[in-house]
């Protein structure tokens, strides 16, 4: 890695005040993407502001209408919540199939969120849910959080503080994880919120989106079948030598169809 | 920056880099060199070490992140000569054979078994996943720490 300067805040408003001052300055949770990517030196901040200390950012509380999950809130814990397990399982899951357990005992929702990798899983996670992203400063839905690879609508020295999902009727998350790093090739978060249903993927494109043909089929016939022969166009889908466009296309409809087999 | 933490029970301090990995901290200045760097990618699990009773992946930790935390590595297991269960296992099921990946595997499975004491071999596989191995196949393995949760 490149020489940077390192600060643990404890407070929330020394780390904005920190962030405010210094352009080339990045936040840091669980470093499992930042740390990475900055040995690759594809990343090089003058300073480095580690969240860690600012406890009041971890935490998960919820109800029967919704869950709230602290941005500081490890992959691994919120696999591990009652909370979550019992209100909405679809998430637990998909937090417990995030890279592999050391991985998910240093992630963070937050971190994950504010990355947005086309192949991370949180981000299907969240606009499948329809969840709301809050920061230090406003709260953003999912439906406009997410806007291009790598790239959210948060301002440059915006921090989330916490993810806020409501209780769906029903949801599943379904994946196709590459077998070395376990990144989804092809994800997909299926969910009736009891008044839509949306299915949102993760893995095929440049960046999170919502199956809309499927949601339309499903919201009339919510199973496997009815979405058997839906094929999604991977002209735009990603290519690498993980696998084509057209076979990232293919997975798309098999997820979609094991995630509604799994939240039926 | 100054540092300080404490490594298998023993405080210990530096004066290091911010860009120091734990890893680098643990086998250059410790001489603690069981945990290996393997992938530098956060994929092999060779630099697995726990810090805070948690499995971690000290190649993708900073030196400086561990301030005030209690790290075990691989030294840290065997009390004397007695070796701990796990390693006890992993010797008995031949559960090795260059060794390399080995101290990763001992300190992942040891998260594994505070997780799920009894886990069914697909539990185990999953769990390590974050663990890869190039000579044994992993059969022996998932034996090793079948046989470590008998106790």
């Amino acid at each position: 890695m490149y020489r940077f300067e390192y600060q643990a805040p404890d407070s929330l408003e020394a780390a904005l005040g920190t962030l405010r001052e210094n352009e080339e300055a990045k936040i840091v949770a669980g470093g499992m993407t930042l740390l990475p990517t900055m040995k690759l030196r594809l990343a090089r901040p003058d300073l480095l502001i580690d969240l860690n200390r600012i406890g009041s950012l971890a935490g998960i509380e919820g109800n029967s209408n919704e869950v709230t999950i602290g941005a500081l809130t490890r992959h691994a814990d919120v696999a591990a919540s009652d909370v979550v397990q019992n209100h909405i399982a679809g998430l637990a899951a998909l937090a417990d199939s995030i890279g592999d357990p050391q991985v998910r005992n240093r992630g963070t929702i937050g971190g994950s969120v504010a990355n947005n990798d086309p192949a991370a899983d949180y981000p299907a996670g969240l606009l499948g849910l329809s969840a709301t992203v809050v920061t230090d400063r406003r709260e953003i839905s999912a439906d406009d959080f997410f806007t291009d690879m790598f790239e959210t609508a948060l301002e440059i020295d915006e921090i989330i503080t916490a993810v806020r999902f409501p209780v769906p009727r029903r949801a599943a998350y379904a994946k196709f994880p590459n077998p070395a790093s376990r990144y989804a090739i092809v994800g997909v978060m299926v969910v009736d919120t009891g008044s839509e249903v949306r299915v949102a993927v993760t893995g095929a494109a440049p960046c999170v989106f919502r199956a809309t043909e499927m949601e339309d089929i499903l919201l009339k016939d919510f199973s496997a079948d009815a979405i058997l022969s839906v094929e999604v166009d991977g002209s735009e889908f990603n290519e690498d030598i993980h696998a084509s466009a057209e076979y990232r296309a293919h997975l798309v409809n098999v997820m979609a169809r094991r995630a509604v087999s799994a939240a039926s | 920056m100054k540092v300080s933490f404490s490594v298998n029970g023993k405080d210990v301090s530096g004066d290091v880099e911010p860009r120091t990995l734990l890893v680098d901290f643990l086998r250059d200045e410790l001489g603690l060199t069981g945990t290996h760097v393997g992938c530098d990618t956060s994929q092999c699990g060779a630099c697995v070490v726990h810090v805070n009773g948690r499995s971690l992946k000290s190649c993708t930790l900073l030196a400086v992140q561990a301030q005030d935390s209690e790290v075990t590595t691989i030294e840290g297991l065997a009390d004397g000569d007695k070796l701990h269960p796990m390693q006890a296992a992993f010797r008995e099921e031949h559960g090795l054979q260059c060794g390399f990946c080995t101290p990763g595997m001992i300190m992942s499975a040891i998260d594994l078994l505070q997780n799920v004491p009894h886990p069914s071999e697909t539990e185990i596989r999953d769990w390590l996943e974050g663990n890869i191995c190039r000579c044994t196949g992993y059969h022996n393995i998932v034996k090793s720490i079948q046989t470590a949760a008998k106790g």
